[in-house]
């Protein structure tokens, strides 16, 4: 019985093989990415500061919680005079109000821009695909709680959100986890796994409609199986754009929250991983706009930078996922 | 239709007071209350405090205080003062004798109605709307129709750069370029009747919309440039500016409208980051403000007025997408 089956396998194995694609989609995909100047420019850019993230510690020129007494506001070394001091070269970026090296503080920073942008998207695409999953398949009542639950959190302006639930849960224990990173997190995936839900929700409502799900479901596949080994590889590429889209978008939360005080604590331990962030750093730049503008501008051209990079690779990313999309928008 | 936008706009209000709920429960539970001063300002003694606790209503139970917020409660002549209902936002525990309606709506003494506080938020995001529009559309068309020029490649590259910088740190990029270094404009001013004043702040809000719609009509217009009825247009002998204005524009337009809603409430709600960094005296900076006053009312009215501003919004793209798009229609 076992043999007849097996046999019959692999001569149906046989018979699809030349229908099949000579590539995976996903490999199809990937070559039309890395022919896409612009999209490998954001790789560059991405993988640039991934590496700075990874790497502080060993990076950085000087310890970002150094004081230097005496040294403070030095502009960078390369800038000339501004406001009669001079720069020394051991600071590339001049340093900040109580002499510490900026340059070495914005590397630092990168790692907590990178976390923050990473981890809320990977909680958003996990929660989001798996309720917009179980809705989009399912239907009926967590299909129309679903919905009515996206009207709400759409109308509901995401910073407000965001800013309301640092300072609402910033001195409680929550918000002291991981010197507040963790309520970071949570306040910036608690919002955005709605939009995710919604587009996974319309994917799967068209996908269960089609023969390959059918044929799964005759040959007596269950659900699960159907739900993840059959819909979900098809879904794929839209949730790899979103992430693409959302990193940098988490990323902006967080230097916003941080500009208005309410990103992460600053850290005293030098040996802490997170020592600080660019938010925090452009909050600190802020009060010496006149007296060391790279304070404020050097932080600021990594988020641009990030973010552009970001941009430039999910664009990429949509047109090889799906090149009916390309150029538009 | 009719019914469809009926049952849309009451859907409102179980999502405003939702809306209110969550707001309500994340402030009460924040640590800290209005009469909290500076540790080096004079404090509120104790009996004064409770005084006013009583007196704003703020020592009843939490659930009375929510009910007595959204429906109204009876003042101390034992009449009753109608609540979120009819509009009224509470009274704001940081300017005595003010309501937050009044706060966010009325104009100062003897001033013009666009003076008031949501007046100038509404100016700014208008602003920049305006730019979006006069600016935005126009760059979209004409690059599509120098398809692959230099003009286009310019378009894009800046369009591209304006999407990603985000508004805030384009705003540090001018401040430190035009107020700080080439001293073209007070980094913060006061004036606001000037109109020098407003260029900063207006430039940096709309410019990722200018940005975005001038992309998106550029891509709307590439697909029409090439529809039958443009050839059949030219083929018929009209001007070229006749085809451009009445046959292409007209059709590409659609998409760039359905998002000049959404891009208006984003505007608005966008702007607090913005009216903070200029000290516009806009709503924006009233909500960033009243957060760390934790001046509670002042919390929820503002939270309320700006999800109120971006419901309506996306409300009214669903529906002018219908007047425009005949071939949609609304199932729901």
């Amino acid at each position: 019985m076992t043999v007849i089956s097996t046999a019959r396998q692999r001569a149906q194995k046989e018979l699809l093989l030349p229908a099949r694609p000579r590539h995976s989609l996903t490999a199809e995909a990937w070559y039309r990415l890395i022919r896409n100047r612009a999209a490998v420019f954001g790789m560059i850019i991405v993988a640039f500061f991934l590496f700075m993230a990874a790497f502080a510690h060993v990076l950085a020129p000087e310890n970002p919680l150094q004081l230097n007494s005496g040294k403070g506001f030095l502009p960078p070394p390369w800038a000339g005079e501004i406001n009669d001091i001079r720069g020394d070269p051991q600071f590339f970026f001049g340093t900040d109000t109580l002499g510490r090296d900026v340059a070495s503080r914005i590397i630092y920073g990168a790692r907590v821009s990178m976390v923050v942008g990473f981890v809320p998207t990977g909680i958003i695409l996990l929660v989001g695909t798996i309720v917009g999953m179980l809705a989009g398949y399912y239907g009926g009542r967590i299909d129309s709680l679903l919905m009515r639950l996206t009207d709400v959190i759409y109308a509901f302006p995401d910073l407000l959100f965001f800013i309301i639930v640092m300072v609402a849960l910033r001195d409680t224990f929550l918000g002291k986890l991981l010197n507040g990173l963790f309520l970071l997190f949570f306040a910036l995936a608690i919002v955005n796994w709605v939009g995710v839900a919604r587009v996974m929700r319309g994917q799967v409502l068209s996908l269960k409609q089609k023969e390959f799900v059918e044929a799964a479901r005759c040959i007596g596949a269950k659900d699960s199986r159907i739900m993840f080994r059959h819909i979900l590889p098809n879904t794929l590429g839209p949730l790899i754009v979103m992430g693409a889209f959302s990193v940098p978008a988490v990323i902006i939360a967080e230097a916003i929250l941080g500009y208005l005080g309410l990103g992460l604590r600053p850290a005293t331990d030098p040996n802490a991983f997170f020592i600080t962030s660019w938010g925090s750093l452009l909050l600190e730049g802020q009060t010496a706009i006149h007296a060391q503008p790279f304070m404020l501008l050097a932080p600021a051209l990594c988020v641009a930078v990030v973010v552009l990079g970001f941009n430039f690779l999910g664009d990429g990313l949509r047109d090889a996922f799906d090149p009916r999309l390309s150029g538009t928008q | 239709m009719f019914t469809y936008i009926v049952r849309r706009v009451l859907w409102l209000v179980p999502v405003m007071l939702l809306v209110s709920l969550v707001t309500f429960i994340l402030m009460k539970n924040t640590p800290g209350g209005p009469w909290d001063r500076d540790l080096t300002a004079r404090q509120v003694d104790a009996t004064t405090q409770a005084m006013l606790n009583k007196f704003y209503g703020l020592d009843k139970p939490l659930w009375r205080q929510y009910v007595a917020y959204v429906v109204g409660d009876f003042d101390s002549d034992g009449k009753l003062v109608c609540g979120l209902l009819c509009g009224n936002l509470g009274p704001s525990y940081r300017m005595r004798g003010l309501s937050i309606q009044e706060i966010l709506f009325n104009p100062p003494e003897g001033k013009p109605l666009w003076d008031s506080r949501f007046g100038f938020s509404a100016r700014l995001g208008l602003l920049a709307l305006g730019m979006a529009i006069f600016v935005g559309i126009p760059v979209g068309v004409i690059a599509a129709l120098k398809q692959n020029s230099l003009v286009d490649y310019l378009s894009l590259f800046i369009t591209t750069v304006g999407i990603s910088i985000p508004n805030f740190v384009m705003a540090i990029f001018l401040i430190i370029i035009f107020a700080s270094w080439l001293h073209l404009v007070t980094v913060i001013t006061n004036d606001w009747s000037e109109f020098r004043s407003w260029i900063l702040p207006a430039l940096v809000l709309g410019f990722t919309t200018t940005a975005y719609t001038a992309r998106l009509t550029r891509s709307a217009m590439l697909e029409v440039i090439r529809q039958d009825y443009v050839r059949t247009a030219r083929a018929k002998g009209l001007e070229e500016r006749a085809v451009i204005t009445r046959h292409m524009l007209k059709n590409a337009l659609i998409p760039v409208v359905t998002i000049l809603g959404p891009a208006l409430a984003g505007l608005v709600v966008g702007s607090f980051i913005i009216e903070t960094m200029f000290g516009f005296p806009g709503i924006g900076r009233a909500y960033v403000t009243s957060i760390f006053q934790r001046d509670y009312s002042m919390i929820m009215g503002t939270t309320l007025v700006y999800a109120l501003m971006v419901a309506v919004a996306n409300l009214s793209v669903d529906v002018i997408y219908v007047f425009l798009d005949p071939r949609i229609r609304l199932t729901e």
